[in-house]
């Protein structure tokens, strides 16, 4: 086992954090650690937090992260921030709100740009999970985006899915993309001192109504920071979803489909690599654009061509 | 102003003279720029005549200084009677230096004094708390009880001369110890005048030195006032601060509606606890930035004045001094370079001139060294004697309002109310100032604003002399002030003696009844009195409110 | 794939004043950086701890108050304890020019003053980066 997994499984925080870079980079060392570590993980908590922007994620993945530790739980928090399509860089702000979380040995935060992925996720998010999870994390909270219907990629990874909303946004609950209502494993009203909560909440009530045949009432917490009331509750929902999970067998069920969304994520990356690597096919790909845009080719026969040469 | 028939006349005018003269003009020397923007991005002409205020009625729109709408002033006589105030911000190291700063000042002709904090004081910490390691003096003076209070206005008669006072988070208690000093002084308390800033608003929008949440900061404020009113009548209980939101980046037009909006809410914060406008109102007064367009300023000056009376009666004040917009200006700090410093007193120079011919009641002139470090005393008496030479030799106090009737002020006066106004819907349709202040409008529209003017100038779109144009490449070196280097431990000594020599179970007692009075809603004024004059110190008082209102934690804003 | 510059930006101690800071960050992320925002009122422990974490290429310092020679030491030495020497320190501000020298025994690469082009910034991170 390399000292860098070593360290990792040890906790050490500048490990931990150094591998992250390693894997987001995709740099040597990265994949042989990330092999050591697998066998490791599975005793971490999933909770992914999602919701329009503005909805206030990070404080409360703040509180929950403060009532985890109450709890003596060691915390991992993931913070993704947009990044920019047309420089690359990102303006990762989101730790402003978990400042006093910084120097607590039991806290690991850390901020990523989407760097080009769909989904309001990063394509090292996976990965990121399973450092995390292998260095001891007891919970790993996520914070996606936040923006548009792709937040909807959060379920792959997530045990708990959290769809946060604030009071009085706007016509109805309806207006919410439908992906977005469905994913929620807990819905989450949060500043729920502002006006127009019991409303927002008897909206989603009757949504759910609606949803035939489900197993499980989705629960709806209203949550405040500033009054300071909810975050007892949300915890204590969190933990019966984690509960009914592990006895409907949808835990495993959810696991799996964790491990064959992160095997298709690497497999994915590895052929994009492969086929766009200046060694390897990026001449022939380059070559098949050309003869498509010439109408020499269309883009079927291309695919069974570059195909064709990989499976060979 | 000018009936139609001439105003027609003029228009046909000018389109031949554009058409002709002008046209001609341009091919000789071409227009510098493609378009000419001010710093609001407002769209310069060419030339103003009539015809751009054409609707302008000298009685209705115009006026008298003195009468609504109070385009031309507030006071009839202005300058002609009373120069304006000349009031130099200053504070540095311990009380005992910044006392010899205020009486150097006094001795050069300054007439009213201005208090600036360290940072730990304005975030209401004393001097020995961990947070202050490094900070003590540095921007400011430290006052962490009112022994150090005693000490920075030693000698100084409090019932001669007022004092403005630059701090927010713990203005209560700071005016507190004020207070308290000039009683144990023997003067009483409606007596004293001054200002404390005491605007928690703007702290959220671009100062950032705020302790508390919205909530219990505005009630703290409207406690001043409502102690104001009844106890210290010539306290003037807030200066509502753009100065501030200029600084971090906003364009005019932002300083000017935001500022004014602030001072709505801080109204209508007040009426909602029960005070009656026309008690309060007198005593609000404000505070604007003096930036380099200059005749930006001097329109954005007189709108001021226009939009905050209509405001004023919208909210029903009937009494003439309800409708009064007084107020401080100091020159644009962030103008100021730290190349070739010397001439940033001419910059100073033009940004008061613009301030005096706008009217301000009092004035702040900055030293030629504040890129650099605090003002040295050379520095701070030439930022005074330039004040000192606008009044005494260049004429323009000798008349109200000078630029009124100029095409091109009119004309930009009210273009500034219109932008304002949009402004004002705009904070209304989000659901008002600190719903806006929650969303981040304010801090995002002044982000925006403060990246655009960097951009501009670092494409060589707008130039800075000494920095993007007319470069030295070897910097003139001038003194700059040196501070006390004891000063620290000086300070952290008397705090122990204090703590020591004090009645610990009185501050205990008072302490304890200020938070019952916290969690209640009494006007905590008299408890806060109660701690400051048994010698708790600022931190402890602090502390108590920290505890019942919680701290405040701002957003990401780019 | 691309291995992108991380970058912290702070505000040690109760210095209020972030125009500058969030300019240079917003000119750093243009320019194809990540760059992490601590926010204010940061203690030398919380921006080394997050610098840790986030495993930055560059710590970005910037102060107006007038206590950089403590603040700004003071994370140069808990960087230098928590051997992150390859982490390239850079400040601006209120600095006078006087003090620059110390704080570049204390390991601050460089100080950018009031009038600096942003690119400058950019440009000296891009070429000084240790990593």
């Amino acid at each position: 086992m390399s000292e860098l997994s070593r360290n990792v499984l040890a906790g050490d925080h500048r490990s931990i954090a150094r591998l992250i870079t390693l894997v987001e980079n995709d740099e040597p060392g990265a994949v042989e650690s990330m092999k050591q570590i697998h066998r490791y993980t599975g005793q971490a908590q999933i909770i992914g937090v999602t919701g329009v922007m503005g909805s206030g994620k990070s404080s409360l993945i703040f509180e929950l992260a403060l009532a985890f530790r109450a709890e003596g739980k060691k915390v991992g928090i993931i913070a993704i921030d947009p990044t920019s399509p047309f420089s690359g860089g990102a303006l990762l702000g989101d730790r402003i709100r978990m400042t006093d979380l910084s120097t607590d040995s039991g806290v690991f935060i850390r901020s990523m740009g989407t760097r080009g992925m769909m989904g309001g996720l990063t394509s090292s998010l996976y990965d990121v999970v399973e450092i995390l999870d292998a260095a001891g994390m007891n919970v790993i909270l996520i914070e996606t985006v936040g923006v548009g219907q792709d937040e909807v990629d959060i379920v792959k990874i997530a045990d708990t899915t959290l769809v946060v909303l604030i009071p009085g946004l706007g016509d109805s609950v309806q207006t919410i993309k439908a992906g977005l209502m469905e994913i929620a494993d807990i819905f989450v009203v949060n500043k729920a001192d502002k006006p127009g909560v019991e409303q927002t909440v008897a909206e989603l009530e009757s949504m759910l109504d609606l949803v035939s045949k489900a197993e499980r009432r989705t629960p709806i917490v209203a949550t405040s920071i500033k009054q300071k009331k909810g975050i007892k509750l949300l915890v204590s929902k969190i933990s019966e979803h984690q509960e009914y999970l592990k006895k409907s067998q949808s835990f495993d069920k959810r696991r799996r489909q964790r491990y064959e969304a992160e095997l298709i994520e690497i497999i994915r990356k590895r052929l994009m690599g492969f086929i766009f690597d200046e060694k390897k096919l990026k001449k022939t790909v380059d070559c098949c654009i050309d003869q498509i845009s010439k109408k020499e080719l269309d883009p079927y026969s291309a695919a069974d061509e570059i195909l064709g040469k990989i499976l060979k | 102003m000018v009936e139609k028939e001439i105003i027609k006349q003029i228009r046909e005018k000018r389109a031949d003279w554009e058409k002709q003269k002008y046209y001609k003009a341009i091919q000789e020397s071409p227009e510098r720029k493609q378009k000419f923007k001010n710093l609001s991005d407002i769209e310069i002409k060419n030339l103003y005549t009539p015809e751009d205020i054409a609707d302008l009625e000298y009685l209705r729109d115009v006026g008298f200084p003195g009468d609504v709408p109070f385009l031309r002033g507030v006071h009839p006589n202005l300058y002609r009677g009373r120069l304006w105030t000349m009031r130099q911000f200053a504070g540095f190291g311990s009380a005992e230096e910044t006392n010899k700063r205020y009486n150097y000042l006094l001795n050069h002709g300054e007439t009213g004094l201005s208090v600036a904090f360290d940072y730990p004081t304005l975030y209401g910490y004393d001097t020995d708390h961990m947070l202050a390691r490094g900070e003590f003096g540095k921007c400011g003076v430290a006052i962490s009880s009112l022994q150090d209070m005693e000490l920075l206005f030693h000698e100084i008669p409090l019932d001669k001369i007022t004092t403005s006072m630059t701090i927010n988070g713990p203005a209560a208690i700071v005016w507190a110890m004020y207070i308290a000093n000039a009683e144990n002084q023997g003067i009483r308390k409606d007596r004293i005048g001054g200002t404390i800033q005491n605007d928690i608003l703007k702290e959220y929008i671009a100062q950032k030195s705020y302790i508390f949440p919205p909530e219990p900061s505005m009630r703290l404020i409207v406690d001043t006032f409502e102690y104001g009113f009844k106890n210290v009548p010539k306290w003037n209980t807030i200066s509502i601060s753009g100065y501030h939101i200029r600084e971090a980046g906003s364009t005019a037009v932002q300083e000017l509606a935001f500022t004014l909006g602030d001072g709505v809410e801080y109204a209508k914060a007040a009426m909602k606890r029960g005070l009656v406008i026309d008690d309060f109102a007198p005593r609000l007064s404000f505070f604007f930035n003096a930036h380099n367009d200059f005749f930006e300023e001097i329109a954005k000056y007189r709108a001021a004045r226009k939009i905050w009376a209509q405001e004023m009666k919208k909210l029903g004040a009937k009494k003439p001094r309800s409708l009064w917009m007084r107020f401080h200006t100091q020159t644009a700090g962030c103008s100021l370079t730290a190349q070739q410093p010397e001439i940033n007193i001419v910059r100073v120079t033009l940004q008061a001139l613009a301030a005096v011919l706008g009217g301000t009641q009092s004035l702040h002139t900055n030293s030629m060294d504040e890129a650099l470090a605090l003002p040295s005393e050379k520095a701070v008496r030439i930022a005074l004697r330039t004040q000192q030479i606008i009044a005494e030799e260049s004429g323009v106090a000798d008349t109200v309002d000078p630029l009124g009737g100029s095409y091109y002020i009119e004309w930009l006066t009210i273009k500034m109310e219109e932008e304002t106004y949009k402004y004002f819907d705009k904070v209304e349709q989000l659901g008002g100032v600190i719903p806006a202040i929650e969303k981040g409008f304010f801090q995002r529209e002044i982000a925006e604003s403060a990246y655009r003017y960097q951009k501009e100038v670092d494409e060589n779109k707008r130039f800075i002399v000494g920095v993007n144009r007319y470069k030295l490449d070897e910097e003139p070196s001038i003194p700059i002030l040196k501070m006390d280097e004891k000063g620290e431990e000086r300070q952290i000594n008397r705090l122990k003696k204090l703590r020591k020599e004090r009645d610990t179970i009185k501050v205990q007692n008072h302490l304890q009844r200020l938070r019952k009075a916290a969690e209640g809603d009494e006007n905590l004024m008299p408890f806060i009195l109660d701690c400051v004059h048994s010698y708790a110190t600022l931190g402890e008082t602090c502390d108590v409110l920290r505890e019942v209102f919680g701290e405040y934690k701002e957003q990401a804003i780019y | 794939m691309v291995r992108k510059i991380r970058v912290l930006v702070a505000k040690p101690g109760l210095d209020g004043h972030d125009r500058g800071a969030k300019i240079v960050a917003r000119a750093l992320r243009d320019a194809g950086m990540e760059v992490v925002y601590t926010g204010l009122h940061q203690t030398a422990q919380q921006i080394v701890s997050t610098a840790i974490q986030e495993d930055v290429d560059v710590v970005g310092l910037s102060l107006l108050s007038g206590a950089h020679m403590t603040l700004f030491i003071d994370v140069a030495i808990l960087l230098k304890e928590k051997q992150m020497e390859d982490v390239l320190i850079v400040g601006g501000g209120i600095i006078p020019q006087e003090d620059v020298p110390h704080l570049k025994k204390a390991g601050i690469a460089e100080v950018f003053g009031p009038g600096t082009p942003v690119e400058e910034i950019v440009d000296y991170i891009k070429k000084n980066v240790k990593r």
